[in-house]
């Protein structure tokens, strides 16, 4: 291969991605105390949530539909998704912010890559990860006291819903870190993000009546916030609420809202490139 | 004492000047707050749909006591009571500074840390409440059938002078933790850990009544209570005269430790100090 060969050849994406989860595995592994205190951290949070509805529970037979364990497999769904986000996306988007300030990123969108892959991918906090065997045992334990039996097919159903489920949650993620390019000072994407996932905190069924309705159908049929972490926990732990027909909205919602945040991501870094050339 | 109150007039002044720069990131950060609670009311109005119903059909559905009408009234009055309390950045302000060495210049000039700090916070407020007015004052008024009524003037006054040592206390235990990375440069993790903890045991997560009663007693003695839970009680009217005194006192009590514990921190820091990078 010569040299104008080598210079035109396509990247390897998956190549690149491992050498990235290569690279984050061994930052990670030289801060071995920090990588215990995450772990700690997050335990204590998710005990604080667990210790919060049990005792609502010990109040109340069920929240609209959703009973204690069902509750609990519907918290471990929201916990799995949330432990993606963070480990793969958030440490990405919030240096965005930083790179276009220190003009980093500029050597970024020289790379012979896609730029919204290099963005979001290259440093992942494998720490977070460690959620997951906490929201799995909890899921498991959930299932197992509702009697609930599932196959490769239900268990297959309910990964899927979560990779939807990820994927709503990351273009809302990308829209956010694109607006780092035309704010001056832009508030902190943690709290941000935390003010846009707190209405995925709960089940979808609790947006009733006056106050609740609006919120349901914006944030189930535009944006599908409150669809992220339901339908899958659904259809796997409750499937008395589970509806198919919103869970092919779901679907749907989610590949727009990949192909806007996309369009509007390139548009930043349009804006981006002329104001700095 | 001309020349001390001119100082921090002084500070306070130019921490105004600060803040109003960022306008509109501190108007949409404001605007935000608010949101979390109309899911919390969505969620306490499902919880309460769930309760078992009594044998008294013609009684209101009750949660330790606490009606539905109740239940949003206490998080909205905690709401107001963390508006006081709150303190967002100073621990981890106080680290940083220590970590790279800008807190040299609190020591080589004639200005103390603490009291520099504190109205700074007082500024903040300051404009906080001044932007915050009219978006507290639109979700009260839409939350209107869901308040009790306007508390007496004994309450009233309780209830601003439980707020205004909710600041205090707020203030002095967020220094007081940030004074910690004199010791420990990386606190990050341990101010995770004290803003879930505070997040849960001063009645932000939910009413420290809820809570079996031998853990309640306990969590009772500790002065987080005061950043939300007592100053939401009093404003319910679920206090007695003595019980809103008591509470005050104790209030007192701890700002005066806390003050100590503070000035005691920050001359021990201060003499271990040296600087790292800066």
């Amino acid at each position: 291969m010569n040299f104008l060969e080598r210079s035109t050849k396509r990247p390897s994406y998956w190549r690149v991605w491992l050498t990235f989860a290569r690279n984050s595995l061994v930052r990670e592994m030289s801060f071995r105390a920090n990588f215990l205190i995450t772990l700690a951290t997050r335990l204590l949070w998710f005990c604080s949530m667990m210790i919060f509805f049990k005792v609502v529970f010990l109040k109340t037979r069920q929240i609209n539909g959703w009973g204690e364990h069902e509750y609990f497999a519907f918290m471990a769904t929201g916990m799995i998704i949330n432990s993606l986000i963070e480990t793969f996306f958030m440490a990405n988007c919030t240096n965005f912010s930083e790179q276009i300030r220190t003009g980093n990123l500029d050597f970024a969108l020289l790379k012979p890559i896609d730029a919204q892959f290099l963005i979001s991918l290259e440093k992942i906090e494998w720490s977070v990860l460690s959620n997951l065997l906490f929201a799995g045992g909890l899921l498991f334990f959930s299932l197992h006291k509702l009697g609930i039996h599932f196959g490769i097919t239900e268990m297959l159903a309910y990964l899927g819903f979560i990779g939807v489920g990820v994927s709503v949650f990351y273009s809302i993620m990308l829209v956010l870190t694109s607006a780092s390019v035309w704010m001056g000072r832009n508030r902190g994407l943690h709290e941000f993000w935390f003010y846009v996932t707190v209405f995925s905190r709960y089940p979808r069924n609790i947006y009733q009546g006056s106050l609740g309705l609006p919120i349901y159908y914006l944030l189930s049929y535009c944006i599908p916030i409150l669809l992220v972490v339901s339908i899958p926990a659904e259809s796997l732990a409750n499937r008395k609420v589970y509806d198919p027909h919103l869970a092919i909205v779901f679907i749907c919602a989610s590949l727009a809202c990949l192909f806007i945040s996309r369009l509007i991501f390139n548009y930043a870094l349009t804006s981006y490139r002329s104001a700095s050339s | 004492m001309i020349t001390r109150i001119r100082v921090h007039w002084t500070i306070l002044r130019i921490s105004i000047e600060e803040r109003l720069i960022y306008r509109a990131d501190f108007a949409l950060g404001t605007l935000l707050r608010f949101m979390p609670i109309v899911t919390t009311i969505l969620l306490w109005q499902a919880i309460f749909n769930g309760v078992s119903p009594t044998s008294d059909s013609s009684k209101e559905t009750t949660i330790d006591s606490y009606r539905f009408s109740d239940m949003v009234s206490y998080y909205l009055l905690v709401m107001l009571g963390r508006a006081f309390s709150s303190m967002p950045g100073l621990a981890s302000g106080i680290a940083q500074d220590v970590r790279d060495g800008t807190i040299k210049k609190y020591l080589v000039q004639p200005i103390d840390l603490l009291g520099f700090l504190f109205w700074s916070r007082v500024a903040h407020k300051l404009i906080y409440y001044l932007v915050a007015a009219g978006p507290f004052a639109i979700m009260f008024i839409l939350c209107h059938s869901f308040l009790p009524g306007w508390p007496d003037a004994g309450t009233l006054i309780g209830a601003i002078v439980a707020l205004i040592l909710g600041f205090i206390i707020g203030f002095l235990f967020e220094a007081t933790v940030g004074l910690i990375s004199f010791w420990f440069l990386e606190v990050s993790s341990l101010l995770f850990i004290v803003m879930m903890l505070n997040y849960f045991l001063s009645g932000h997560m939910f009413p420290l009544d809820l809570l079996p009663g031998p853990i309640r007693s306990v969590i009772l003695f500790l002065p987080f209570q005061y950043l939300a839970y007592f100053p939401a009680k009093v404003l319910l009217g679920q206090l007695t005269q003595g019980e809103l005194f008591q509470g005050l006192v104790v209030q007192v009590l701890w700002v005066i430790g806390l003050f100590f514990l503070a000035r005691f921190l920050f001359s021990r820091g201060v003499r271990r100090y040296s600087a790292f990078g800066g």
